[in-house]
């Protein structure tokens, strides 16, 4: 039934434009397999809905995050605070709401770092070869070999005390995550660059003359950064749940910042006595990450030619 | 003869082999060892050989894509093999090459217009900016695609025609020199007919001159001027297109040609069939002298010792470059050129156009491949028109399309 109105569909816009604007790139393929999946669809509106909390978290609430109400600490939930109070008597859903801002600020900026950073190293290594891949393939292997939590934490203590401000901590754990995460994205980028290199369209640049800047950018680039872009919109749900563990660790972000680690952080104390605190900000960062690692893996079909 | 357009010279590529923990060099890959030719303008040299031989090496030496060990390659006089920088830039707009893949040749998320365009905004002197994407509809047409395909990707279009995309890259800069890497090797037969048509066809409007490398000795005979005959780096025979094919004074020429079908059935079991014992040697430990005498039936001492130079040498008729101390014309094959000659009347009536060109011809098909029409008549007609030899044995079939 919906191929056939594809067919139709197909039909009509080869009647309406002839067969000239029938251009389809591999990209508008993606696209139109990403329309069908429910998991895209799902995983984008709460996107969606986190990235809106993280602009404008004030159209979701008009409780001020920072207003401490101490007599009704650790209150339940009731209808003046839809997800109760915290240990000093914050209002949870306004502070869960708030503390989106910083989790998908981390998340974005150290997916946008490391795909800059690693990109860029991989790309470059794979395309000079020789000594240059040789040494940024053994660095990558050396970082490789520091655990992501302990080099963050051992990255954190040696900053701590610099940088206190909103956007500085939060800067901190970006450089943090950054500094261990663009190793994995750079041999990524590697690979996928060396399997495009010894293509003969990119000998064909070479022999009209195209610069080495022109080959990367209109050749080798583009066909090879789809791995990527599957890996770090992962990862970027994977760089939340870091900067939540970090903060919970309490070597993250740090109060008077407003995140959803700091707030699982301090609601540990009453695990067993007053629950809701707790699962509030763990729902919500949960659902977060769920939400990147699904729009992910629904990327990747797409791309994957082999899954149609 | 018209005037020598590109000049190979003791042109060498060597790669080394590094093996070890301190990846020392410990020997070298001779591709290409010492290989001399001219190229004159409008003329088509082919490069025949078995896999290995250096042939595609030889090309990517001529455009610059390898940087050669050491000899030149001079383009109207310039070297082009030590150029570098903006000389090399400017020089790389005479010569320019086809690749033999066409599914790899072409970038899978670039439209045909950008493929096509690419050669102009590297070379922005060439056509002003805003005549860019008419001049990029003319080469489309020339190359015979539907100009307005301008905005389609590569994997709308079949071998065929992206090899014709491929080709269309080729001579956006007007070349003088066009390199051909097998450029017909990936397709099938029927389409190989139409590009290698579509080939002759540019040269006769464009002037080019080509360098024509290929395995199938047929293909190569029937687009060539001039063939060169490689084996293990070196030419072992050089001439022109008749007196290679029929006046062979190379043993590994004579057995290359024996290799050949033969199309005409009664000439069948007549011929001599040369099998050349043992392997190729590896290119990284050529054999001493002359490179065949491992395989030759006529090796004698002084062709271990001695390296035979590549000189004109007597060939019964007259004479050809050959690398043989004891060249002598052996006729492998009775062979007609049949390129000229009229199809025979006795079928004339048959309807030579393949199914499709007949239904377009009335209407029922749709054009959906993008050919031109007169362009799938024209290298029909023309892919019959030299498989008729004059005893009147039609060759209808294409895969017996052997001119020798």
């Amino acid at each position: 039934m919906s191929e056939s109105a594809v067919l139709v569909e197909g039909a009509e816009a080869q009647a309406a434009g002839g067969d000239v604007g029938d251009a389809r790139s591999l990209g508008a393929d993606a696209w139109r397999s990403l329309r069908k999946s429910p998991f895209f669809w799902v995983s984008a509106v709460l996107i969606l809905i986190f990235l809106l909390m993280a602009i404008w978290p004030s159209l979701f609430t008009s409780t001020d995050p920072t207003k401490a109400v101490l007599k009704e600490a650790r209150s339940r939930p009731s209808d003046a605070a839809w997800f109760g109070r915290d240990i000093q008597g914050y209002d949870i859903y306004a502070r869960v709401i708030y503390g989106a801002r910083a989790s998908i600020l981390v998340g974005v900026l150290t997916t946008v770092f490391t795909v800059l950073l690693g990109g860029a190293i991989g790309t470059l290594a794979a395309y000079a070869g020789g000594w240059v891949d040789s040494l940024v393939s053994r660095i990558t292997d050396i970082f490789f070999a520091i655990p992501l939590l302990l080099g963050a934490i051992l990255f954190m203590a040696a900053l701590s005390g610099t940088m206190t401000g909103y956007f500085g901590v939060i800067f901190k754990v970006v450089m943090a995550l950054t500094l261990l995460g663009w190793p994995s994205l750079a041999r990524l980028m590697r690979s996928s660059v060396l399997q495009v290199l010894p293509n003969d369209y990119v000998q064909a640049a070479r022999a009209l003359g195209a610069s080495p800047w022109r080959i990367i950018r209109s050749h080798i680039i583009p066909n090879a950064m789809g791995p990527m872009i599957v890996v770090s919109t992962i990862n970027l749900g994977a760089y939340i749940a870091a900067e939540a563990t970090l903060s919970f660790l309490g070597i993250g972000l740090t109060p008077p910042v407003i995140s959803w680690g700091v707030s699982i952080n301090d609601a540990i104390v009453g695990l067993r006595t007053t629950p809701h605190m707790l699962l509030f900000p763990s729902l919500f960062l949960s659902i977060t990450v769920l939400a990147f690692i699904m729009l992910g893996d629904a990327i990747r079909d797409a791309f994957d030619p082999k899954s149609r | 003869m018209p005037e020598v357009i590109l000049q190979a010279r003791d042109l060498v590529k060597h790669y080394p082999i590094r093996r070890g923990i301190l990846r020392t060099v410990q020997g070298h890959v001779k591709a290409v060892d010492g290989v001399n030719f001219d190229l004159h303008k409008g003329e088509t040299l082919g490069v025949v050989g078995e896999s290995g031989c250096g042939k595609s090496t030889l090309g990517r030496l001529l455009v610059r894509l390898e940087a050669p060990t050491s000899g030149t390659v001079e383009f109207e006089g310039a070297d082009m093999a030590n150029a570098s920088g903006k000389e090399l830039r400017a020089l790389r707009r005479n010569i320019q090459i086809v690749f033999q893949d066409p599914y790899t040749s072409l970038n899978p998320r670039m439209t045909v217009g950008d493929i096509i365009g690419e050669p102009f905004e590297i070379h922005p002197e060439v056509v002003p900016k805003g005549g860019r994407r008419k001049r990029v509809q003319e080469l489309l047409d020339l190359v015979g695609l539907n100009p307005e395909h301008i905005n389609r990707y590569p994997h709308q279009f079949s071998g065929g025609q992206r090899q014709r995309i491929g080709i269309a890259r080729g001579i956006a800069l007007d070349p003088k020199v066009l390199i051909c890497d097998e450029p017909v090797s990936a397709l099938d037969v029927s389409v190989q007919a139409q590009v290698v048509n579509l080939m002759e066809k540019l040269q006769n409007e464009l002037g080019l001159a080509y360098v024509f490398i290929a395995h199938d000795l047929s293909v190569v005979r029937h687009i060539s001027d001039r063939v060169s005959v490689m084996y293990l780096g070196k030419m072992a025979e050089l001439g022109h297109e008749e007196e290679v094919y029929e006046r062979p004074t190379h043993p590994y020429t004579q057995a290359l040609l024996s290799a050949v079908p033969v199309p005409d059935p009664t000439l069948r079991g007549k011929r001599q069939h040369i099998v050349l014992q043992g392997d190729v040697p590896s290119p990284a430990n050529p054999p001493s002298g002359c490179r065949f005498h491992t395989r030759c039936w006529k090796a004698r001492e002084k062709c271990k010792t001695d390296v035979p130079e590549l000189i004109l040498r007597p060939d019964g008729v007259g004479e050809h470059f050959s690398a043989c101390h004891f060249a002598e014309p052996q006729v492998i094959v009775p062979t007609t050129d049949v390129s000229d000659v009229e199809p025979d009347e006795r079928f004339a009536e048959v309807d030579h156009r393949d199914p499709a060109t007949i239904a377009e011809a009335e209407g029922t098909l749709q054009d959906a491949d993008g050919l031109r029409p007169e362009t799938t008549t024209e290298a029909q007609a023309n892919l019959f028109a030299p498989i008729q030899d004059d005893e009147g044995h039609p060759g209808r079939v294409p895969d017996e399309r052997r001119d020798v």
